[in-house]
């Protein structure tokens, strides 16, 4: 069987998620398709989706405009998974605080945006994440850190006390950006790793 | 279980994180504004940043005289303003420029042609600086060396403030064409093609490998209406700068955001039919073609 793996392609690091998807697929020895997803219609026939980095504001007004948003939503609600990182992070939030960013609420969290400050102070660093064998080389780029954590979510990760990473079945949400480096070892987390 | 601790120190500043910020920009619209009232509304039509200016290149060009970098003031008002990355303009060669945007908070410093040069003979050594930098090229070769030189993001030179899109075109024609030679080529072909071009040789190698430039690659220089930008996505841009082409247009609104809808739609005719249509007028601009020699801002800093 190949799987249908959709990208939310409307704007940010697409080319990078399309990527580790394969990648991890590969080691796990499944076949997979993998679909840019700009315009409604393509979801409802995706097994998995990931949310990529970009800009939260820009991302989810094309959601809206597009008519993809609902159609993510219903992919989760059918319990089919998703992998959003940082921007994707914030956009799958409960709550993101701000007004210029309508969140999906697809995961019981609420994010704080940009909560690292500026570009100059993004950084990259090793984390420990829950599942993960070996610690992972996490990038985090003008990222958001996750506030209010509801029952029944799992934290994945921390930095300096804050949660970074989370699972919320059948999300995994980063605050960082697994897709930037080769380890596509989040991906494998996020979509095959699972019983 | 949910215990983390850090491993080791963090790292900032490094290309990893330069170039991965410009990778988040991708298939995104970076709009001109020179005010936070501008500002507020590039971000609601959907820009994934703003780069802040004293005036537009429109005006830039027909002011004439030194054109420098903003007021550190007015940019600080538009990074408190919005919540997505804004960038800033430093004059070519001129290092304290950068330095002063770095220090303000700006995530990207656009080492730009624009401005007047304030240095002949030599870019800023971009490596030294945490900000990443984009900076214009308008072949291969003047592209290559801006990244040798630390730059994170390459954009097509164009021709500023014309809303001719004639300039982006062939800017962006060239660096694709001289990539798909590249490809073609074996290795011994690729190092003499380096040195033709005054290009760093590993840098031409990695290009040649990749098939494309190795950082991210948009379009700037005359795009000015929703089919403009779909044009530049067609020649294999990854987002686009929109200059003078927002607030130059009768409704700025309506254009910023149909530019935006156009990069995510831009293989779609209809769709752009769509998008395109009661927009209002685009900016009047002036055709590259009437513009001599000596008037154009793309010759600056190769």
């Amino acid at each position: 069987m190949v799987l249908t793996a959709g990208v939310i392609a409307v704007q940010g690091d697409v080319a990078e998620h399309a990527g580790a998807i394969e990648r991890a697929a590969a080691r796990h020895g499944e076949r997979v398709d993998v679909h840019e997803v700009r315009t409604a219609g393509v979801v409802p026939d995706c097994d998995l989706l990931a949310m990529p980095g970009g800009e939260s504001t820009a991302i989810s007004r094309l959601l809206g405009r597009e008519g993809i948003d609902t159609e993510i939503v219903d992919h989760v609600a059918a319990g089919k998974p998703l992998l959003a990182t940082c921007a994707g992070l914030i956009v799958a939030a409960r709550d993101a605080g701000d007004p210029r960013v309508d969140t999906l609420g697809l995961i019981d969290v609420t994010v704080d945006r940009n909560a690292f400050g500026r570009q100059v102070d993004s950084f990259e660093t090793r984390l420990e994440v829950a599942g993960l064998e070996e610690p992972f080389p996490a990038v985090f780029i003008r990222a958001p850190l996750i506030d209010e954590v509801g029952d029944g979510v799992e934290v994945l990760a921390e930095h300096d006390g804050r949660a970074v990473a989370v699972r919320d079945p059948p999300v995994v949400a980063t605050a960082f950006h697994p897709e930037l480096t080769d380890v596509s070892r989040v991906h494998d987390l996020a979509f095959f790793d699972r019983e | 279980m949910s215990r983390t601790t850090d491993l080791e120190e963090l790292r900032r500043g490094t290309d990893l994180i330069k170039r991965g910020f410009a990778r988040m920009q991708k298939g995104g619209v970076i709009m001109d504004v020179v005010d936070r009232e501008q500002a507020r509304i590039a971000e609601d039509a959907g820009a994934v940043a703003v780069m802040a200016l004293e005036a537009v290149p429109a005006d830039i060009r027909k002011r004439g005289g030194v054109a420098r970098m903003a007021d550190p003031g007015e940019i600080r008002e538009i990074i408190e303003e919005v919540s997505i990355p804004v960038m800033g303009k430093s004059r070519i060669g001129h290092t304290k420029e950068a330095e002063i945007l770095e220090a303000i908070g700006v995530d990207m410093i656009d080492e730009s042609e624009v401005l007047t040069p304030a240095d002949d003979a030599y870019h800023i050594d971009k490596r030294e600086f945490t900000a990443p930098f984009v900076c214009g090229a308008r072949n291969l070769g003047e592209a290559l060396r801006r990244i040798d030189e630390g730059a994170a993001m390459i954009r097509t030179k164009g021709e500023a403030g014309t809303g001719d899109v004639n300039q982006a075109v062939h800017h962006q024609r060239n660096i694709k064409g001289a990539i798909r030679t590249l490809v073609g080529m074996n290795h011994e072909e690729r190092a003499a093609w380096a040195r033709e071009h005054e290009a760093p040789a590993e840098l031409v190698h990695e290009t040649a490998e990749m098939g494309r430039l190795p950082v991210v690659n948009f379009a700037a220089g005359g795009i000015a209406t929703p089919a403009d930008a779909a044009l530049m996505m067609h020649h294999g841009c990854d987002g686009i700068f929109v200059g003078s082409g927002i607030f130059g247009a009768e409704h700025p609104e309506a254009m910023g955001e149909a530019i935006v809808d156009a990069v995510n739609g831009w293989d779609d005719p209809e769709r752009l039919a769509g998008i395109a249509e009661g927009i209002g007028q685009g900016m009047k601009g002036e055709a590259n073609a009437d513009i001599p020699e000596e008037r154009r801002l793309q010759g600056r800093g190769v």
